[in-house]
């Protein structure tokens, strides 16, 4: 509630124009009985045409003046409702986008856009009919509960009994499936989360033709959907026929009372007819909002969705005050560097210690989980290190703020993707101001000149969702050109010339290696013969360091590079050396 | 224009009609509720008229009859409670059943869809229909079974109970409808649009919304978030503002139809008072006239916001039809026997994915059972098309390809598949158990023969690793295990499976060569006597195969095996020493 008040706080104006329309309609419909019985008792009783046709100008006149209220309050409540929306979704994401990357590891990114597509939707329409009518509603109903006590006081009786009910039917059942509805909006998740895994993994589904397995389990998740949905159902099932039997009942009371009223001569047949007009008009009010109740208790139940997103801190990484530049000579200084995953059972880095002068090369290589991303993650604070120290520049890496990352270093990660859009595009995400120039010459250090040229719109060539339009090695050598671009101080390439073949990464190396800006670089990689032209290889294998040193020096005495040579090279060719 | 529109429209609602079909013995019983809810809602006004007829003046009270009144409202009072409860309970299992079927049917069609259209189309979008399109159906469909019946039959008992009373006064009521829907219809015709607008610009911004959240890490390397935001602010703008306009314009049918009962209201008080003054009519019949006049404002209330609500909810389903109707992958019959030979060919075959860009021209070659052949050559070469259209996941333009002598189109493609077993560069695991991935097939495998496949694919020691090993339960994507362990699992998942005839497209492009070198041993085993089909860039691992085809550009440039290419000292002896060629020595 709190939270919808707040962006609704934005849209004050409308916010409460938009009731107080809804208000004055009420007012204007809450008269009508009051005419009404004059016109029975005074024109029907005194046989007067003339003031029937009289009081029936009025009737007019409030419906039209009803009419125009009603507009300019759906008008404000929509604009209300909808502009605050908008605020949420623009909250929600920006909010996301501080994540770190372990942050969104763990949540997942199927969740956070159900949550901004369809939670902020829910809160739209929960926000827009709460203006329209949860103060509406309660004023009618108070209000011609008023009305009634103007009429007759003891009538009025009823209505202080049968309304309190009312609320408490209302509250009971808004309590009751609210859980619920959370539930339901759980499951609907994981009926997102398959639809969105059986489009990515399709090739894999029908080559091992698995997809009755994936029909069924859809089939389940549905089903308990659906079990759920009805579940929430039958509570507010209940809802309606409580409000008929109650009202019914009240009419019965009233005119229970009425008739002992009109007996003593203290009410009016008139003034009866109205009584009635007040209880059924509370009726009609009540079954309008009980319709709305669904919708609001879903509304709620995604604003607690959305709330526990703006709460989550994005960003659990800490921050240093460092700006003591040790030692101008070294780009990179790594003491005793410890990680590990947060729930993972073992550590992902232990004791890592190296160093790299500026302008140098660093090639890391080892086997399969041998910490090599990790480090790298470490390297660009992508995660907090568990222990020991790691300087860039001579200052802690925990000290740099995002900004300046992305300013000094190129990461080229290990699984390529461009946004889609075009080549353009993809090259100006990296340096907004990049000339066409700036772009062939990136695109030509990345070897990547001839894919482009080979394109009919060169340039604008369309880039499709998850660059599905080109292959993998085609996709690599555009992302190294996007880090290229901007000429960091600091290139990572993260296992990214894989798809490349074994010519294409050679002249890549060699381009890499003679950049005129000359900037400090770590390539990770597979293979001995991307590493060893380094002026430092470092290797790994289980977290720990294995080696570090030149490439003779390693082959020396560095048994696992000795290995890792060989099978790459042949026997022959470590004994050459 | 407007036409081709409802003529749309209509058949959605056709389509709809279709999907409740098998409810219809509920959907009987539910509209014999909605009677029974209606003539019991309807006979409060007429019995507290009657009430009011007995109490007439000062000290003229009928108790008696007073009495036998309230008793019978009582007793209406329960009725309409039972009805109603029961014509709730079967609406909601109506709905909310007939969207879960919709939802399987869309999803059942995605798995016959042609791989092409799956690539081709926007996740997004689809994953949006399902999920948020088809809650909008099901809430368009609960409002419309809850209010349209008893609605519509609210409408016509209140006409049948007034005729009854006085058919004067009715026909005042029965000439003002007319007036009522017309209006309801002009709003409901517009507002279908805007509902379809507002669709699509939500589509669009879920789309945009999975890219960049799914990239956010990226997106932060680049310093891209600033953009990023305005981007989404642009977006957020389009939708915000098609929002506004389908809720503000649906939104005025509400007052339009009030106001519109509020004259029918007005109407009814003068004809019934000037009848009343004639004596035509009782000031409790009176009373009664103006409580259906009411209680006939609501159901017009509640059709034309349900028509709107209908609107959204048919434009919803016909983005749900869409994909339920698309055109599933054709299919043969033929199936292949138990245990295939593996015999593959190509012959004269052409295939482009863009018919304007030709790709693979003209090609040809022959793998003999138990042969591997090895594709090779620069990247963007079109090494993966070949795989597609092995698995037949793309159709040749023209040409044929081969399987055991039978054309595959001729070919179930389920038993097509089964024969072969693949590992892609691309790796995907579901979020599931590593069990559950492992398992996938070969569902019946043994504990033994999981750990075995997994030994052999290097992968048993990082498992047992993992928190709870082969339970450990992996998040999408993959999770955080890195590519090379991602690519292992898929080996291991194919050692496990174990077909007659293997793809591996650079099954090994993100493990260390140790690894690669120790998993050799399995390959080799696993390969023999079995035709296989590897797409490789480290061409030492190739070195022995039966058939080498060198490709660039779409085009097989250079086949034969490793000796005779090098004896030929063309494109494949080029590439193959410039992989032995080190810069230091």
């Amino acid at each position: 509630m709190r939270f919808a008040a707040k962006y609704l706080g934005d849209y004050k104006k409308e916010a409460i124009l938009a009731p107080l329309f809804k208000m004055l309609e009420a007012i204007f419909e809450l008269l009508v009985p009051l005419v009404m019985a004059r016109i029975i008792d005074v024109g029907i009783a005194s046989e007067n045409r003339g003031y029937i046709a009289t009081m029936c100008g009025v009737l007019v006149l409030l419906a039209v003046v009803g009419l125009v209220v009603a507009i300019t309050a759906q008008y404000f409540s929509a604009r209300a409702a909808i502009y605050a929306a908008g605020k949420i979704r623009e909250d929600v994401f920006f909010h996301i986008g501080t994540f770190s990357r372990g942050r969104l590891e763990e949540m997942g990114t199927a969740t956070l856009v159900t949550r901004i597509t369809n939670d902020v939707n829910q809160v739209q329409n929960g926000m827009n009919m709460f203006l329209r009518l949860f103060l509406r509603s309660p004023f009618i109903v108070f209000g011609a509960m008023l009305m009634a006590a103007l009429v007759d006081l003891t009538s009025a009786l009823v209505f202080c009994v049968v309304i309190p009910l009312l609320g408490l039917v209302v509250y009971l059942v808004m309590k009751s499936t609210l859980p619920k509805y959370r539930q339901i909006q759980i499951q609907l998740e994981k009926v997102l989360l398959r639809v969105s895994e059986n489009l990515e993994g399709v090739r894999v589904i029908r080559a091992f033709r698995v997809e009755n397995r994936q029909k069924k389990e859809f089939a389940r998740d549905t089903n308990e959907l659906m079990n759920r949905q009805i579940g929430a159902g039958k509570i507010q099932a209940l809802l309606n026929p409580v409000t008929y039997t109650l009202i019914n009942l009240g009419i019965a009371g009233i005119l229970w009372i009425s008739g002992g009223a009109i007996q003593t001569g203290r009410l009016s047949q008139g003034e009866a007819v109205a009584l009635v007009n007040y209880m059924s008009q509370i009726l009609v009010e009540l079954i309008k909002l009980a319709n709305l109740i669904l919708l609001l208790t879903r509304a709620m139940a995604s604003a607690g969705r959305l709330e526990d997103i703006l709460k989550t801190a994005g960003d659990e990484r800490s921050y240093k005050e460092d700006t003591v530049c040790e030692d101008g000579e070294l780009a990179i200084e790594a003491r005793d560097l410890c990680f590990s995953y947060m729930g993972g059972r073992d550590t992902a880095l232990t004791d890592v210690s190296f160093s790299l002068g500026e302008g140098q090369m660093l090639g890391i290589i080892g086997g399969t989980g041998s910490g090599k991303s990790s480090l790298v993650r470490l390297l660009r604070h992508a995660y907090d290190r568990t222990g020991g120290e790691l300087l860039l520049w001579g200052r802690d890496v925990n000290s740099y703020r995002d900004e300046d990352m992305v300013k000094f270093i190129g990461h080229v990660p290990q699984k390529a993707n461009l946004l889609a859009g075009t080549i353009r595009y993809n090259l100006l995400t990296a340096k907004k101001d990049a000339t066409e120039e700036e772009m062939w010459q990136a695109l030509e250090w990345a070897q990547a000149r001839e894919i482009v040229e080979h394109k009919e719109h060169q340039l604008d060539e369309p880039v499709l969702k998850n660059a599905s339009n080109y292959s993998g090695g085609q996709k690599q050598r555009l992302t190294i050109a996007r880090a290229l671009i901007k000429k960091p101080r600091l290139l990572i390439l993260d296992d990214s010339a894989s798809a490349l073949d074994m010519l294409t990464e050679r002249k890549l190396r060699q381009t890499l290696l003679s950049l005129p800006w000359k900037p400090t670089i770590v390539l990770i990689s597979q293979r001995a013969s991307s590493v060893m032209s380094a002026d430092r290889i470092l290797v790994l294998e289980d977290g720990h360091v294995a080696g570090f040193g030149t490439n003779e020096e390693l082959l020396e005495d560095c048994e696992i590079y000795r290995q890792i040579y060989s099978t790459q090279f042949g026997k022959e060719a470590v004994d050459a050396e | 224009m407007q036409n081709k529109a409802s003529d749309k429209r209509n058949e959605t609602a056709k389509k709809v009609m279709g999907l409740l079909r098998p409810y219809s013995g509920f959907l009987l019983l539910s509209l014999l509720c909605a009677l029974g809810t209606v003539v019991t809602t309807l006979l409060i006004p007429i019995l507290s008229g009657k009430a009011i007829d007995h109490m007439t003046g000062q000290g003229k009270v009928d108790f008696p009859g007073l009495v036998l009144v309230l008793k019978q409202i009582a007793v209406v009072a329960a009725g309409t409670f039972i009805f109603q409860l029961i014509m709730n309970r079967i609406n909601n299992y109506i709905t909310y059943s007939v969207t879960r079927n919709l939802r399987q049917q869309a999803f059942e069609k995605l798995l016959v869809q042609p791989v092409a259209v799956i690539d081709r189309e926007s996740h997004g979008d689809i994953v949006s229909r399902i999920v948020t399109d088809a809650d909008s159906f099901s809430d368009g469909l609960l409002l419309g079974f809850t209010q349209l019946f008893t609605g519509i039959m609210t409408i016509i008992g209140t006409i049948g109970f007034m005729l009854q009373i006085r058919v004067s006064i009715a026909l005042v009521v029965i000439l003002l409808t007319p007036v009522s829907l017309k209006v309801a219809k002009f709003i409901a015709g517009r507002s279908y649009r805007m509902f379809s607008a507002q669709s699509r610009d939500r589509g669009e911004l879920t789309e945009f919304l999975q890219e960049r959240i799914t990239l956010s890490d990226l997106v932060n390397q680049l310093g891209y978030r600033e953009k990023t935001r305005e981007e989404f602010l642009e977006k957020n703008r389009t939708l915000t503002e098609s929002a506004m306009k389908a809720t503000f314009y649906s939104s005025l049918t509400n007052p339009s139809t009030r106001f519109i009962n509020a004259l029918i209201y007005a109407a009814v008080g003068v004809a019934g008072s000037l009848v009343a003054i004639a004596g035509g009519i009782t000031v409790g019949q009176l009373s009664s006239f103006l409580g259906y006049a009411r209680e006939y404002a609501r159901p017009f209330n509640e059709i034309t916001g349900v028509v709107t609500e209908m609107q959204n909810a048919m434009a919803c389903a016909q983005r749900l039809f869409a994909i339920i109707e698309s055109k599933p992958v054709e299919n043969g019959t033929e199936h292949l026997p138990e245990k295939v030979e593996g015999k593959v060919e190509m012959r004269h075959v052409d295939f482009s994915y863009d018919p304007q860009v030709k790709l693979i021209r003209d090609l040809s070659f022959t793998a003999r059972p138990g042969e591997t052949v090895a594709i090779v050559g620069p990247t963007g070469a079109g090494k993966s098309t070949i795989i597609n259209l092995l698995m037949r996941f793309y159709d040749v333009n023209a040409g044929e390809v081969r399987v055991e002598g039978r054309d595959i189109r001729e070919l179930d493609r389920a038993s097509l598949r089964s024969r072969y077993g693949m590992v892609l560069q691309e790796t995907f695991l579901f979020s599931g158990t590593i069990r559950e991935n492992l398992m996938l097939g070969k569902p019946k495998a043994t504990e033994e023969e999981m750990v075995a496949a997994a030994k052999a694919a290097h992968a048993h020691s990082f498992i047992r690793r993992l928190p709870k090993g082969y339970d450990t339960y992996l998040a999408p994507e993959g999770g955080s295990l890195s590519q090379g362990q991602k690519q292992l699992l898929c080996i291991a998942r194919l050692m496990l499976a174990l077909p007659d005839m293997l793809i591996l497209d650079e099954a090994t492009s993100s493990i260390d060569t140790r690894t690669e070198i120790r998993i050799q041993d399995a390959f080799h085993k696993m390969m023999k006597g079995r035709t296989t089909f590897i797409v490789a860039h480290r061409l030492q691992t190739i070195r022995d195969a039966d058939l080498i085809l060198y490709m660039e550009q779409g085009r097989v440039l250079e086949q034969g095996t490793h000796r005779q290419l090098l004896e030929k000292n063309g494109y494949y002896a080029k590439l193959y020493r410039s992989q032995f060629v080190t810069e230091g020595a």
